[in-house]
């Protein structure tokens, strides 16, 4: 198991992430709540690009509609806990089926009558947009009102219904996105990563080479909805509130997408990285505009879109490819397609 | 309810659909010619449809008669988008494209959101209360001079593609890439014109809609969505599609919102979509693709 994780990745690629997860578990113990609130921000970020990441870097298929994926997960758990009391763990299991539901739905009816392209990106929107809609005018979690969770005490941290302190939250999605990094790798040197690949790089050869490409689709739609699911369980117990308006518009689905595009689509640490540099960077701006005493609403808005010009344009990889054979690890595994 | 009822929503939702489809053509032509998405459809809209309100909100201006001038600006808008930033992205992968796009939407509505603030803005001419009266049916003056004026586009349009020389020379960029580089034609002018004449419709959309609904930085997005789902559902890249889809969407818009309630109409809309899409993918004018 360890053996078949760590092969192929040059021992300085396997120092630099042992000194990352150290400094991401130290750093609770001196971090105040503001940089932690920041941190869960930038990890929340990671794990749902890293969830992204496997419908679009890993098998080609470009999602605009996550959204969907998190306002399912997170009004499913939300709306057990809030009406009978079911703590999120025992309600994850439903809210990650229901949002694969979906996945599947959308996957199926794309897969079975050749959407493909723009018009797969066009229907994963209108899946999400009819989310919003629906949900809208479902009055049992909330309707447009939105829905509410008790708020959190924060003098206890209860693991079992996710209500306590922001460490205790930190510590939960710092896990989630561990997990996600490390079931991505195995996932990239899986044989269904190598089927996702092939499909990603040229569909038609796949199925000439007898991939059932149909099939390897599938699993990529529906298990990277799921793992977004469980983004969404965090996001409604983190925050507390739900609004349809906000958890499945599209923007919402747009900045979820833009840190694995930044730092790399189809690479494993570009996630991270592209979620690292959005955030940090959008909360120094906050920082500095409140410095100034200047409020205005859309500026970190334009600076994303700015920032994502930028990338798009001269980086057309994302920043880590370049990064990465700058850092001599050219070879890393965490790259999935070849150099 | 009474009959006339139905009949009167139908043909304001038909009305409003013309101008719809007006928007929607826009889309279909840079599509259909250049063969990148405009993702940031609805957004240029929106920045017509604030011209539209500043300058009647200064001068007094009918935003029918500014129409023409402000499709001008938008022309050179979308030519200048199409000469600077996106003809490089022409040979790139689609996702590639479709972020270039993306990124360009963000900037226009949070930089009208910056200019303009969130308030909702309209425009209050002298006949926003006027209606005809058409044996039983009252029709609203606004919309019957807005859908005329989308219908007279459409012509002058298809006129434009069909009789001149330009027009021909990108029919030809659109049918045959390379052929249309072997008997000489610049394509990335073309290309360019073509982006400024998609630009141009939908700013002559936007001041007309100006009339019809109030404008805020953030309908950009919904209206880009409307716009895609309106040329799917008449055809990616058919001119008479991109009207017949605006009128069919506006109807049911219209409709749904009479028997169901208003803010569930865009459901309906994109229930539209994904029966097209399953069914007819090539759109109900489209021809389907070798």
């Amino acid at each position: 198991m360890i053996g078949r994780l760590v092969e192929g990745t040059p021992r300085r690629g396997l120092v630099l992430l042992a000194v990352l997860l150290m400094a991401f578990l130290a750093a609770p113990l001196v971090a105040n709540d503001y940089m932690l609130t920041v941190l869960i921000l930038i990890l929340y970020f990671s794990y749902t690009g890293q969830a992204w990441n496997i419908m679009m870097g890993f098998a080609g298929q470009l999602s605009l509609g996550h959204a969907l994926y998190v306002g399912l997960g997170g009004y499913a758990a939300a709306a057990l806990y809030f009406h009978f009391g079911i703590g999120p763990w025992l309600s994850l299991p439903l809210a990650v089926a229901v949002a694969a539901a979906a996945g599947a739905i959308l996957g199926f009816l794309a897969f079975r009558f050749g959407v493909a392209g723009v018009y797969f990106a066009i229907l994963t929107i209108a899946f999400a947009e009819f989310a919003r809609v629906g949900f809208d005018h479902f009055t049992w979690v909330g309707g447009s009102a939105g829905l509410f969770l008790p708020v959190a005490n924060y003098t206890r941290n209860d693991l079992w219904t996710l209500r306590g302190n922001p460490t205790m939250f930190y510590y939960v999605i710092l896990a989630m996105t561990v997990a996600a990094f490390v079931l991505c790798h195995l996932l990239l040197r899986s044989r269904a990563g190598y089927c996702w690949q092939a499909i990603r790089e040229d569909e038609e050869a796949a199925r000439a080479l007898g991939i059932n490409t149909f099939r390897y689709k599938m699993y990529a739609v529906v298990l990277s909805a799921g793992m977004t699911a469980f983004a969404g369980v965090f996001f409604a117990f983190y925050y507390n509130n739900l609004f349809p308006e906000q958890v499945f518009s599209i923007s919402r689905s747009i900045e979820l997408i833009l840190g694995p595009i930044i730092g790399g689509v189809g690479t494993l640490v570009g996630p991270i990285i592209g979620a690292f540099l959005i955030t940090g960077l959008a909360e120094s701006l906050r920082e500095v505009m409140h410095a100034l005493g200047v409020d205005v609403p859309g500026l970190k808005q334009v600076f994303y879109g700015l920032c994502l010009l930028a990338v798009v344009m001269f980086l057309p990889d994302g920043i880590w490819p370049p990064l990465s054979r700058a850092l001599g690890l050219d070879r890393d595994s965490s790259r999935g397609q070849g150099t | 309810m009474p009959a006339e009822i139905y009949l009167n929503v139908a043909v304001s939702g038909l009305l409003t659909g013309l101008v719809y489809g007006l928007m929607a053509l826009g889309l279909s032509v840079i599509f259909g010619v250049v063969r990148v998405v405009n993702f940031a459809h609805g957004e240029m809209m929106t920045i017509a449809m604030y011209i539209a309100v500043t300058l009647f909100a200064a001068l007094k201006l009918d935003p029918l008669v500014m129409m023409v001038p402000i499709a001008a600006v938008l022309f050179a808008l979308g030519y200048a988008m199409q000469a600077g930033l996106i003809n490089p992205f022409i040979t790139r992968p689609e996702h590639s494209q479709f972020m270039l796009l993306i990124a360009v939407a963000i900037i226009l509505v949070n930089g009208l959101l910056i200019i303009f603030g969130p308030d909702a803005r309209s425009v209050q001419t002298s006949y926003s209360f006027d209606s005809f009266l058409i044996g039983p049916l009252i029709v609203d003056a606004t919309k019957a001079y807005a859908g005329a004026a989308a219908i007279a586009v459409a012509i002058a349009l298809f006129a434009f593609f069909r009789f001149n020389r330009i027009g021909k020379a990108i029919r030809a960029c659109a049918d045959n890439y390379m052929g249309a580089l072997v008997v000489g034609l610049d394509v990335k002018r073309l290309y360019a014109l073509t982006f400024g004449i998609g630009a141009a419709c939908v700013g002559a959309a936007g001041a007309m809609l100006s009339l019809v609904i109030d404008v805020t930085p953030a309908i950009g997005p919904a209206y880009t969505l409307l716009a895609f789902v309106i040329v799917i559902t008449g055809g990616l890249g058919s001119m008479p599609g991109a009207l017949l889809g605006g009128v069919l969407i506006g109807l049911t818009e219209a409709l749904a919102g009479l028997f169901f309630t208003p803010s569930a109409k865009t459901m309906f809309a994109f229930g539209i979509l994904v029966l097209v899409l399953l069914f007819r993918p090539q759109g109900i004018l489209g021809r389907r693709q070798a």
